[in-house]
């Protein structure tokens, strides 16, 4: 089990819970009790009762055919898409929800990027009759409209984070600050495998239903519940833990993470956190993030609003450092292209975030024989702004 | 004996600290500044080494940080800075900031670098007891630094006995739970959590901090604890024209 946390909350070197004493009885309290609470039966029962019939799980795994003509192996695409709320953020919404029920909470707040995870913590507030706060950045809500409506009329109150960058790092110091000063009656809905111990262990289970039913899939499809390829695109890295969760122990299978190059690695305008992060301490844990000599966080970029976070989540940092998953990175025009190409081929319009795993296929060399599974975390109705703008349609 | 110790052995209650971010509003005023909070009566000082994701903060020492961070402000800069601060200041000094750039500048350089040029002490909200105990604790002790814990409402006993034992100079007690920059409730509330605090009779002093912004605060304050930090108030009166010839004024109305 060399690729799961540790009692400190620590993966290898990284994870912990750096974070101030102010939010220590929250953390303390869900460290606690979290285990407790996920795995007793009435928990797990309601969790799984609202992924089937709320959520709509088990995700198809479909065979993608004419992709797999193109690129000469069998290519299956885990369809996160076809969640309710339309992508994989709402596994974990749903856990972190019940999971704050339990602990008696009466507010949630939550922060979000490309408005994904806002949009997924605002309906399962709305289902549970929750109050719900969100923060995201200034510009995030510009260039996300469609889901800042999404999350009022789901009855959430949309903050915006009007400091630094304006972006999802920003939002989420401003979802901590809240925290800081409503300790006692707020639970944070953390939306990836980010924050403070046990953050990204909890959210990376809640995840893990990914490449749980995968497995299954698989083995209907092929008869082998291993393919020699699973990939995910990396933001924080919460698609991507769950899709690799299940397959971490099976080392004959390939991992690959895929991050946002932006414009360019080396152009000053990039999310590649792995290339160009060193190891350090953000949001609560030890990590690697994009930061300057001096240690202060740099702005990342990327066209996708749900990736350009300077950090990855602590456990794949670690797997990264001990190379048990490949990170490589594709840039925004590479993304664009694969969001198009997938549609045309596939009657499938992807989230720009899914989009950049699906553009790796381009750098791959398979054999015939191959099974690949490829995480599509999310549908693109959110990003057809962007799509039109690129491609003047 | 460390100059905190040595005040705290001196005077046992009325203390008053002052926190300012080090390079705002001008990059090199950090050595000036507190020569004039020390001239002016401040019993020990608390610089703030700016970060640009400071959770802990409000919004009015976030954007002297910030700002601080576009004068130019590093740590190199800072203890450069630093280098003349002890022609120039007698009184204890506190460096305040988070973990990432303290990491960054490696920890055993930062706490060689800081003992050199005179620090006492170092407050870093976001370095919880673990990570303190498990990495960090015995390299603070090599430069004779001490590490401040900080103690909110929600604080357990237990915990509190931990920290206790942990530390070596004070105790930062936190007025409420809550970010910098807030004021301070004078309800019965506060004032039962402060009474409980002084009655476990910890071995180290007490200084209370956030929401300290003005007489009422700080008398309060002392009235439980050794003393009490001014920070956002002090950075808000930055902001004025001609605010370091008018310190003086600045801390008779918060004691006088």
């Amino acid at each position: 089990m060399k690729y799961t946390v540790n009692e400190q909350g620590y993966y290898g070197d990284f994870g912990g819970a750096y974070i101030p004493e102010m939010l220590y009885p929250n953390v303390e309290e869900l460290r606690q009790q979290y285990q407790n609470i996920i795995t007793d039966e009435s928990f797990k029962a309601e969790f799984e009762s609202l992924l089937k019939d709320y959520v709509g799980r088990p995700s198809p795994l479909y065979h993608a055919k004419r992709l797999s003509e193109k690129y000469g192996a069998n290519i299956f695409l885990k369809r996160e898409d076809l969640n309710h709320t339309g992508s994989h953020k709402i596994n974990n919404a749903i856990g972190q929800i019940l999971l704050a029920q339990r602990l008696g909470k009466k507010r949630i707040i939550a922060e979000t990027g490309a408005g994904q995870h806002g949009v997924a913590t605002a309906t399962v507030c709305a289902l549970m009759g929750i109050e719900c706060v969100v923060y995201m950045g200034e510009i995030d809500m510009e260039r996300q409209a469609p889901n800042v409506a999404r999350m009022k009329m789901l009855g959430a109150k949309v903050v915006p984070a009007t400091s630094g960058s304006k972006t999802l790092k920003d939002a989420t110091n401003e979802a901590m600050r809240d925290w800081i000063n409503n300790p006692v009656d707020t639970h944070y809905i953390i939306g990836s495998v980010v924050g403070p111990y046990p953050y990204p262990e909890m959210v990376a289970k809640f995840q893990s239903i990914i490449s749980l039913e995968a497995k299954k899939q698989l083995l209907e499809h092929t008869g082998n519940e291993l393919p020699q390829y699973v990939l995910a695109c990396v933001g924080g890295g919460s698609n991507a833990m769950g899709m690799f969760y299940h397959f971490l122990e099976d080392e004959q299978v390939k991992l690959v993470a895929i991050e946002a190059a932006g414009k360019g690695v080396n152009s000053g305008h990039s999310a590649a956190t792995s290339v160009l992060g060193k190891e350090g301490i953000l949001h609560g844990s030890r990590t690697i993030l994009m930061q300057t000599e001096d240690g202060q966080v740099v702005e990342p970029y990327s066209i996708s609003a749900g990736l350009d976070y300077p950090g990855i989540g602590p456990q794949h940092a670690h797997l990264h450092k001990i190379k048990r998953a490949e990170y490589v990175n594709i840039t925004d025009d590479e993304a664009l292209q694969a969001g198009l190409l997938l549609s045309q081929l596939e009657g499938i319009i992807p989230a720009i975030e899914s989009a950049h795993a699906f553009a790796y296929l381009e750098k791959m060399k398979f054999e015939q024989t191959d099974n690949v599974v490829i995480c599509l975390s999310g549908r693109g109705d959110k990003d057809l702004s962007t799509y039109i703008k690129h491609f003047g349609f | 004996m460390n100059r905190l110790n040595s005040m705290f052995n001196q005077k046992k209650n009325n203390l008053l600290s002052v926190y300012f971010t080090a390079g705002y509003p001008e990059l090199n005023t950090t050595v000036d500044i507190a020569e004039a909070l020390e001239k002016a009566g401040v019993d020990f000082l608390e610089i703030g080494f700016p970060y640009s994701d400071p959770v802990a903060d409000g919004p009015t020492i976030q954007h002297s940080s910030q700002q601080a961070l576009d004068n130019g402000m590093t740590l190199n800069v800072l203890f450069d800075q630093l280098g003349e601060l002890r022609k120039r200041v007698s009184i204890p000094v506190l460096l305040m900031g988070y973990a990432n750039p303290m990491v960054q500048y490696g920890v055993e350089r930062f706490c060689a670098k800081a003992a050199e040029v005179g620090v006492d002490g170092v407050i870093v909200p976001d370095l919880p007891m673990y990570e303190y105990e498990t990495l960090y604790k015995e390299c603070f002790a090599k430069h004779g630094l001490s590490n401040i814990f900080l103690v909110t409402p929600q604080t357990a006993e237990e915990r509190i006995r931990k920290i206790d034992g942990l530390s070596n100079s004070f105790i930062y007690l936190l007025s409420s739970a809550s970010i910098t920059g807030g004021s301070l409730n004078l309800s019965d509330v506060t004032e039962t959590y402060f009474k409980r605090i002084k009655d476990m009779e910890l071995n180290n002093p007490l200084v209370i901090g956030f929401g300290i912004s003005n007489k009422a605060a700080f008398d309060k304050a002392t009235a439980y604890a050794n003393g009490a930090i001014v920070g956002s108030a002090f950075v808000k009166f930055q902001a004025e024209e001609g605010y370091l010839e008018r310190i003086p004024d600045f801390v008779k109305s918060i004691r006088s």
